[in-house]
């Protein structure tokens, strides 16, 4: 761990990636969430108009 | 003619418009972040009192101002919600405030291990996390209300109510903070801001919160548009089983 | 103004004659005091060090056990609406409510926080000031939490939820108030504490019923 990535970080070097990594751990698995709920709500919406349901605005065009 | 924000204000415009700009926001992002870790860990100089713990500061302080400015922004878009009606200001607010505690809870978590070689313990109850750990409850309470209530239309609504509520007293939470603070703390205990910065060390904090900005902007509309899309499949479900109960009632008759 | 003396008169009445809130609310007081010496061991130097703190907090925590009734009850009989499209204006209710609420709550716990002292050793020369910003800042606590009671009236979760989004809300309140006593433990700055305490207060007597009625209307609609 010392020298990961050629970089010395000194005595406290797992404080300074534990905090990274909490940053890197939360935020990537908030993309993550964002990316598979989108791809839900999208399939979803595929369903329904494989169903013949459709919005009014996209009905009238 | 309509204005920018009246333009933008359309759902069906938001997700032409967002969805054309989502992943030039989000690949800048991920390139200044790239550049300000560059930066953070290979140009930067180790502080000289603190050493290299310092390094954790560049994604601490974006974090910490990330959690102020999101509730800045909920607080808004409740307050645009509340006043115009607009169902995308509601949108806006129930998706930031999930961000905005995630990046209040890391903001927690890096100072807190920031604290602990620098300090020498993980927490202190010093004013500045003091009042962000009340901002983190602030966020919580928004979450768990709106998740608490049946009826969507009246959640969004009183979690708007308690946003500006919210946002009235934070100024007066942080100023009754900074007063016990005093009070019970002489400044022995902690040597809080130290040294004035060195741009050296600026640049790249600066670099990192454009990038942490940047990222929260591609993250939220990301957020948005899922939330619009949510909000269409709840509808056409609740069209389709109200137009099956009346040809029911047809065939009945 | 007699609409508003006649309500307050009504939820004064009700709180005594109804299901015993002040009881369960006292009796709650004392029991929170009594568990933390339990917890914290019989050193009485440390218990009459932390005692006002004590005391400040177990009231908080009381005045929060009352305040989901203040709507409720109204909102299942149906009084609420009734009240609602009176001619009488939604925040004028909500301040009856919440000063009925203070009267019936705050003063009464208040005025016990001596008793308790005595069990955790507190300085009698602390007792006025003590109850005073208890007095003064109770006002705050009743108001503020008008506000919680109004949101959570619909949600399923009424009593937890008004602790989670009430709670931070006291914290300028606590902090005030403990800086008030504290002051005289020996710390300059009690009058200025006392000061802000009441300017609190008088703040949230303004400016909270707008944000209850505000709730409430959303709910009735």
């Amino acid at each position: 761990m010392e020298l990961l990535l050629g970089i010395d970080l000194g005595p406290h070097a797992s404080f300074i990636w534990a905090a990274y990594g909490a940053v890197v751990a939360v935020i990537g698995g908030l993309i993550a969430w964002l990316y598979i709920d989108g791809r839900i709500q999208q399939r979803k919406l595929a369903v329904l108009a494989e169903r013949g349901v459709r919005r009014r605005s996209a009905r009238r065009a | 003619m309509q204005t920018l924000t009246q333009r933008l204000a359309n759902p069906t415009r938001f997700m032409e418009l967002s969805g054309s700009v989502l992943p030039w926001i989000a690949g800048a992002a991920a390139v200044v972040i790239a550049y300000g870790l560059y930066l953070a860990f290979y140009v930067a100089p180790p502080d000289y009192q603190q050493g290299e713990t310092a390094r954790i500061m560049y994604i601490h302080v974006p974090c910490a101002w990330l959690a102020m400015a999101v509730y800045a922004m909920v607080a808004m878009s409740a307050f645009g919600f509340l006043v115009f009606r607009h169902p995308l200001a509601d949108v806006s607010a129930k998706t930031a405030v999930p961000l905005g505690a995630a990046f209040t809870f890391l903001a927690l978590v890096t100072g807190s291990l920031w604290g602990r070689p620098t300090w020498g313990t993980y927490w202190v109850w010093d004013a500045r996390l003091t009042s962000v750990l009340i901002l983190f409850f602030l966020y919580l309470g928004l979450m768990a209300l709106r998740s608490s209530i049946e009826d969507d239309s009246l959640a969004s609504k009183l979690t708007a109510i308690l946003a500006l509520v919210g946002i009235v007293m934070l100024p007066i939470i942080k100023f009754s903070v900074d007063f016990g603070n005093t009070l019970h703390q002489p400044a022995s205990v902690l040597r809080v801001g130290g040294p004035t910065i060195d741009t050296a060390m600026l640049t790249p904090l600066l670099v990192m919160a454009l990038g942490f900005t940047l990222m929260f902007v591609a993250m939220h509309f990301k957020a948005m548009r899922n939330e619009i899309l949510r909000r269409r499949v709840r509808a056409l479900q609740l069209a389709q089983v109200e137009k099956a109960q009346a040809s029911q009632l047809a065939a009945a008759e | 103004m007699s609409a508003f003396l006649a309500l307050l008169k009504r939820d004064l009445m009700l709180s005594v004659r109804q299901g015993g809130a002040l009881g369960t609310a006292l009796g709650f007081y004392m029991l929170v005091v009594t568990l933390l010496p339990l917890g914290l061991g019989q050193d009485l130097n440390l218990l009459s060090r932390i005692a006002p703190g004590i005391l400040w907090i177990a009231l908080l925590l009381a005045a929060l056990l009352s305040l989901g009734r203040v709507f409720s009850s109204d909102h299942e009989d149906g009084t609420l609406d009734v009240l609602a499209t009176g001619r009488m204006p939604l925040e004028m209710v909500v301040g009856a409510k919440a000063l009925a609420h203070w009267i019936s709550t705050g003063i009464p716990l208040a005025l016990t926080a001596p008793v308790l002292g005595l069990m955790l050793n507190l300085d009698i020369a602390v007792y006025p000031l003590l109850m005073a910003t208890m007095l003064v800042g109770t006002p705050a606590v009743s108001f503020i939490g008008a506000v919680g009671a109004a949101l959570t009236l619909r949600s399923y979760r009424g009593g937890l939820l008004i602790a989670l989004l009430v709670l931070p809300l006291y914290v300028p309140t606590l902090i005030f108030g403990m800086a008030a006593v504290n002051g005289l433990l020996g710390v300059s700055g009690t009058s200025a504490a006392m000061l802000i305490l009441a300017a609190l207060s008088l703040t949230s007597v303004v400016l909270c019923p707008f944000a209850a009625a505000a709730a409430l209307r959303v709910q009735m609609q």
